[in-house]
């Protein structure tokens, strides 16, 4: 599979990660090689099987929904970059 | 004793005899980690606090009241969680992370009367097989010589280094696809990987979280057993965490053990360079001796396996480096409008490698790639998994090299990505599997660097894995300080 520039570009902006118009050439050149070498998997005969998301057999179990912390606002907060009044604080996002 | 090579093991024994405090060893290792700066082991010191909770750990000593591991300091790779201690997954995206909470395998060796030594250097959010994907800077093997600098492994390179160079008596790691095995045999030092499950990954910098695991980083097998029953056990708040009795790996590794040794053929088809396919023939020989049986066996799927594994764990990457967004911690690159604000934090923050993984993990995740990509990796586990499964009815580890070569030198392999990727060839299979493996040290290649060979278990039985490991090490002529 080719990931020409216009790919590129969109995988950018699906990652959130800004690419400069002189990357985009060497980018697309390396994701091919990747993509390309991966392709690999299509030689394997999948049909029937089932796919693992999870490599243990142990059964991930449930617990009760229930709230066993609280008032750590100050916690959560203390490595923001920026907070007001016990907020995170953003752009306006909101016209 | 020379206190510079002692062992874990050694190290106890001494604290509890008091022939030492735990303050003496605690200020040694400080100076010595503060003063063996050009392996660029360790991105932060813990020298105040280290100090202070050494003077506690000789009070429950002298009053006969000590943990497992009193007093002894500890590495932690960067990648841990340390309350209030800067741990930056030598990102600059963390570089002034400090957690609010302690991860619960730290916790356990903390419970259990160990010391923060330090935190050490890594690839940049232990994405890596050399440790130059660090914002720190790569930190150096210690076998290096003859101005040539050779890479520690990664991704837990510096500490593979730091235990290697004697500035540390014992480290953690965390390992994806073989960053605790592979650098322990660049580095020529003992390094676990638990079965998936075995310890908590809770307050673990997630990377890959159906491949993540912590171990130990030790210079002998005991103490790889001793840190493991330490660092192991459930946590309710890892879903993932076995909820198995308390562990016994370094007790119960006195008793000896008739093993049977699987060999698998298809390991012997990749591009083995003589010493090692020698060094190979050399291990099968200690086991034979040891009354151990060889059988070989069959893993079909291993040629697949590098790119199930590079699928799987980029698009676990893509997801779980979403929460690096500039809002609710970590670096901000500031702008007026928000997604302009995520862009420019995240570019700024992530280095290349960092960037390149989210990018394929978006990309096998997106609309339309999602099957022909992502779907037929997890199918394909699904049957690297079996092939595992099957062999282990007939044999109770398995016996491989843990790399396909020994230790690289710096910049030779960083501009080509699938090169780099090709260290983890023997590793990354058993990670899909989420087996546990060890690399043991055996002997030196001709450039007098380090091989160390991989023995893989079954699901939970890290007791056969120390056993065998145990064998490798007895009968081996393999000595660490060999390099000096």
């Amino acid at each position: 599979m080719d990931i020409d520039k216009k790919l590129v570009k969109k995988i950018a902006t699906l990652s959130r990660v800004k690419i400069e118009e002189k990357e985009i050439e060497k980018i697309s050149k390396e994701l091919s090689e990747i993509i390309t070498w991966v392709e690999k998997l299509n030689e394997v005969d999948t049909n029937n099987v089932t796919p693992v998301a999870n490599p243990s057999d142990i059964k991930i179990p449930f617990r009760k929904d229930e709230i066993n912390d609280g008032k750590i606002e100050e916690k959560i907060l203390k490595n923001a970059p920026e907070k007001k009044a016990g907020y995170f604080v953003v752009p306006k996002v909101v016209e | 004793m020379d206190l510079k090579k002692i062992n874990l093991e050694e190290c106890l024994k001494l604290l509890k005899e008091k022939k030492i405090s735990s303050k003496e060893l605690t200020s040694f290792y400080i100076k010595e980690a503060e003063t063996n700066k050009d392996l660029n082991a360790y991105i932060s010191i813990n020298s105040d606090k280290a100090i202070k909770s050494a003077e506690e750990s000789d009070k429950r000593i002298s009053s006969n009241n000590a943990r497992p591991l009193e007093g002894v300091p500890i590495a932690i790779k960067d990648l841990f969680c340390t309350k209030d201690i800067l741990t930056t997954a030598a990102s600059k995206m963390l570089n002034n992370f400090k957690p609010t909470y302690e991860s619960t395998v730290t916790q356990n060796l903390w419970d259990a009367g160990a010391i923060l030594l330090g935190k050490t250097n890594l690839d940049e959010f232990a994405m890596g097989s050399s440790n130059e994907t660090s914002f720190f800077g790569a930190s150096l093997n210690p076998w290096s010589k003859n101005n040539k600098k050779y890479v520690p492994g990664g991704s837990s390179g510096g500490s593979a280094s730091a235990v290697s160079g004697n500035i540390a008596i014992a480290a953690t790691g965390t390992d994806t696809g073989g960053s605790i095995r592979q650098p322990a045999s660049y580095c020529g030092i003992v390094g676990l990987k638990p079965t998936y499950g075995r310890c908590s990954r809770w307050g673990i910098v997630s990377f890959a979280s159906s491949l993540d695991q912590a171990g130990p980083m030790t210079k002998t097998v005991n103490d790889a057993a001793l840190m493991l029953d330490v660092m192991a056990g459930y946590d309710k708040k890892d879903s993932t965490s076995a909820n198995l009795k308390k562990t016994n790996f370094y007790e119960k590794l006195k008793d000896k053990q008739k093993l049977r040794i699987g060999i698998p053929k298809q390991y012997k088809n990749t591009q083995l360079n003589n010493e090692i396919i020698k060094m190979w023939d050399l291990g099968i020989e200690h086991f034979k001796k040891n009354n151990c049986e060889i059988v070989e066996i069959d893993l079909p799927h291993t040629e697949y396996a590098l790119a199930t594994y590079y699928i799987i764990s980029s698009a676990e990457a893509s997801s779980n480096l979403a929460r690096y967004d500039g809002v609710r911690y970590g670096l901000r690159n500031n702008s007026e409008n928000i997604d302009d604000l995520y862009e420019k934090t995240r570019s700024e923050g992530f280095g290349e490698e960092v960037k390149r993984r989210i990018m394929i993990g978006t990309y096998v995740l997106s609309a339309g790639y999602y099957d022909a990509y992502y779907l037929k990796a997890q199918k394909v586990r699904s049957k690297i998994i079996n092939d595992f499964k099957k062999a282990f009815e007939s044999v109770d580890i398995i016996f491989t090299p843990t790399a396909p070569s020994d230790a690289f030198e710096q910049g030779s392999k960083i501009d080509d990505p699938i090169q780099m990727y090709l260290n983890d060839v023997f590793t990354v299979p058993v990670s899909l599997a989420g087996l546990p493996a060890i690399s043991v040290p055996m002997g030196l290649s001709k450039n007098n660097l380090p091989l160390g060979f991989q023995i893989i278990g079954k699901s939970f039985d890290e007791d056969s894995v120390f056993k065998a490991a145990k064998i490798i090490e007895e009968n081996s002529n393999f000595n660490k300080e060999d390099k000096k």
